[in-house]
């Protein structure tokens, strides 16, 4: 293995390699979960649903061989918890929220019940695109090889974005997201609406499961998610329900994440927990610098329970 | 006829209640005297048991003892640190009934562990730490651990004969003594092969983090570490990561060769098989069990992995050298003069630590050539 010292120049390239590294799993959870809020529900479930998504693509992909049959296998358990979840907040009375919280409890237990006999065999990788060739430098060409799924969530975050605002799919989600009264004037059935939108959410979450376990950190284990769908959901409220914000919140999750090691790394080694918690002190920053007592949050959807 | 078998709500609730008095009965008169001869065995792990870490560790020296006539085994995986694990020993020794448990994981100990050795008195726990204290704890309580310091210290000398760089890396989880002894011994086996080797250590806070564990095995090796080991509950996922960026490996805990043939080196593991049997011999003799047990690489709580493909003649050697001398007995990692990395002297000229010295057990330094902080 050849080696050269880059020094300082560890930190932003870490940021930059961490960012990119890190977040594909953020980006497909959140604007899974932007889908659904748009519509007018909460999936809190979507933790579980990452976390069976890694243990069903890693499984079917040590199974067939395929990482690619594995990624399927993740979008369609995805798929039947989000239509699970859309379909029993459909009866009347129910709590989206409640029901978000057992089906994240369910799908984790589900994940450990079935996953049992997958955290010792190796499954192959999803493939990465080397985009440092240009360089002679090992680190750079390291953070510079690229997952497509890396690509595709970033496509994905700008095509949602042009969506939302430019087509009739995306006027319906949004309507029905606003006001269920006007949805039904208009002649759209706002549960079959929301359930696609839960189906949909679920599916994208479930691919960033796979992205975990079939790419980076890359194996099966059963802590492999340590909460990041949570966090996840939490992101697109900071990213003000808008795709392309979400893509960007993940961005800055992940390089943010990667600042603890990569300053240990250069020996900056004092007050490394503090590091840790950058992600979260500068959420809690921008929410405060963000948020006003005299309007309620600006491109919240109306229907969403937390905002009614 | 048929209406006789069909449970009517009062005969539910009969044969409800005779069923749970049967059971406060069997609870209270202890029914597993009649199978002294065949005990059951619990042991308990905070990690799935298959982790290629340190829940895999022990349940090896668990599944070591199935083959031992009279006993059985109950096992149960993923119990968190919380009240949790103490319906899982009360469910292990009145529904199984367990005469001897092993709570595996450090936090089990306080106060879940000795509120069942309150609550039981006739079942023997031993815990897997050091914290067992004669004056303050029950006699149907006890600890038994390993030092696996020495292990560390092998690793670093198959490190330091391997290094190209003369980097190392440590993936460690928090600054404990333990886990500063093994980082020190890791540094201290690599400079006994070349004095001008460093270690970086990255600490990631928690014992089982795998996405911050991918980044810190990145960040090392981007800083130039060729070597890496660690130590986090289970090494997987930096065993993995490093190997796919091209550094070679020492493990930890347990085997972690099938993971990475070609780039493992050797690695530092538990032989609680060793351990158990030990135990489980006296409970089958009826002899009382130790309540203090603790041991090293040379009384075979500790073993190495096989040398893998990569190491050299010279690293073969030499390995084969120390651990003949430390099988000796009385082998010491940290002995004179040795500073830590900010200075300090931590040991004089002629003053040597073996394994078993109590300052060992409070070391809050990391020594010269460790880069790295503790806080």
């Amino acid at each position: 293995m050849e080696t050269t010292d880059i020094g300082l120049w560890g930190v932003p390239l870490a940021m930059l390699g961490g960012a990119i590294r890190v977040s594909t799993p953020f980006i497909f959870v959140s604007l899974g979960e932007a889908i659904t809020e748009r519509s007018g529900r909460i999936n809190l479930g979507l933790e579980g649903t990452l976390v069976f998504g890694a243990m069903s693509a890693y499984a079917v992909a040590v199974m067939t061989g395929s990482p690619w049959l594995g990624l399927l296998a993740a979008a369609l358990a995805g798929l039947c918890f989000g239509l699970f979840h859309g379909w029993i907040c459909k009866f009347p009375k129910v709590n989206d929220i409640a029901i978000g919280i057992a089906l994240m409890l369910f799908g984790t237990g589900l994940a450990f019940f079935f996953g049992k006999p997958f955290i010792q065999p190796s499954a192959p990788d999803l493939p990465a695109i080397p985009f440092g060739n240009w360089s002679d430098i090992p680190q750079v060409q390291a953070a510079l090889n690229v997952n497509v799924l890396f690509l595709i969530g970033a496509a994905l975050a700008v095509f949602l974005w042009w969506a939302f605002r430019n087509t009739r799919v995306g006027l319906i989600v949004r309507v029905v997201g606003d006001s269920a009264d006007a949805a039904r004037a208009m002649g759209l059935n706002p549960n079959t609406v929301r359930l696609l939108a839960t189906g949909v959410g679920g599916a994208l979450a479930g691919i960033g499961g796979a992205y975990l376990s079939l790419y980076y950190p890359g194996s099966w284990t059963e802590r492999i998610s340590s909460g990041q769908g949570l966090m996840a959901v939490a992101l697109v409220i900071f990213a003000r329900w808008n795709p392309l914000g979400c893509f960007a919140a993940a961005l800055l999750f992940g390089g943010a994440g990667a600042l603890g090691p990569a300053l240990q790394s250069v020996g900056v080694t004092q007050g490394y927990y503090l590091f840790y918690a950058a992600p979260y002190i500068l959420t809690l920053i921008i929410m405060i610098a963000t948020s006003s007592p005299s309007r309620t949050l600006a491109g919240a959807p109306g229907e969403l329970s937390i905002t009614k | 006829m048929t209406g006789k078998f069909m449970l009517s709500r009062r005969d539910l609730l009969k044969t409800t209640a005779t069923g749970v008095a049967l059971g406060l009965a069997s609870a209270a008169f202890p029914i597993r005297a009649a199978r002294a001869a065949a005990a059951t065995v619990g042991f308990i792990y905070v990690g799935p048991k298959d982790d290629y870490g340190y829940n895999q560790a022990h349940a090896e020296g668990a599944a070591s003892l199935k083959g031992v006539e009279g006993i059985s085994i109950v096992e149960e995986e993923n119990v968190p640190e919380t009240v949790d694990v103490q319906k899982t020993m009360e469910s292990m020794i009145n529904l199984d009934g367990a005469s001897l448990i092993f709570p595996t994981s450090f936090g089990y100990f306080d106060p879940h562990m000795l509120a069942m050795c309150a609550k039981f008195p006739d079942v023997q726990f031993r815990h897997c730490g050091g914290m067992w204290n004669k004056d303050k704890h029950p006699m149907n309580a006890g600890s038994y651990f390993g030092y696996i310091g020495m292990g560390q210290y092998l690793n670093g000398v198959v490190a330091g004969h391997t290094t190209k760089s003369k980097k190392l890396g440590f993936v460690a989880a928090k600054p404990i003594p333990q886990v500063l002894l093994n980082i020190n011994s890791f540094l201290l086996g690599a400079r006994s092969v070349d004095p001008a080797i460093t270690c970086q250590v990255i600490f990631t806070g928690e014992w089982s983090l795998a996405v911050k564990e991918a980044e810190a095995t990145n960040a090392l090796i981007d800083q130039g570490a060729d070597v890496v080991t660690c130590h986090v509950d289970s090494p997987k996922v930096v065993v993995e990561t490093a190997a796919g960026r091209g550094a070679f490996i020492c493990g930890y805990h347990a085997n972690q060769s099938p993971l990475a043939p070609e780039k493992y080196l050797t690695g530092a593991e538990w032989n609680w098989a060793k351990v158990y049997k030990m135990f489980v011999d006296d409970l089958i003799a009826g002899k009382p069990l130790p309540n203090f047990t603790r041991g090293g690489l040379a009384d075979g709580f500790v073993k190495m992995s096989p040398l893998g493909p990569a190491v050299g003649e010279a690293a073969r050697k030499q390995f084969d050298a120390t651990l003949a001398e430390m099988m000796k007995g009385g082998f010491s990692v940290i002995k004179g003069p040795l500073k830590s990395n900010k200075g300090a002297v931590v040991a004089t000229e002629g003053q040597a630590f073996v394994e078993t010295a109590i300052e060992l057990e409070s070391m809050d330094y990391l020594v010269e050539g460790v880069v790295g902080s503790t806080a």
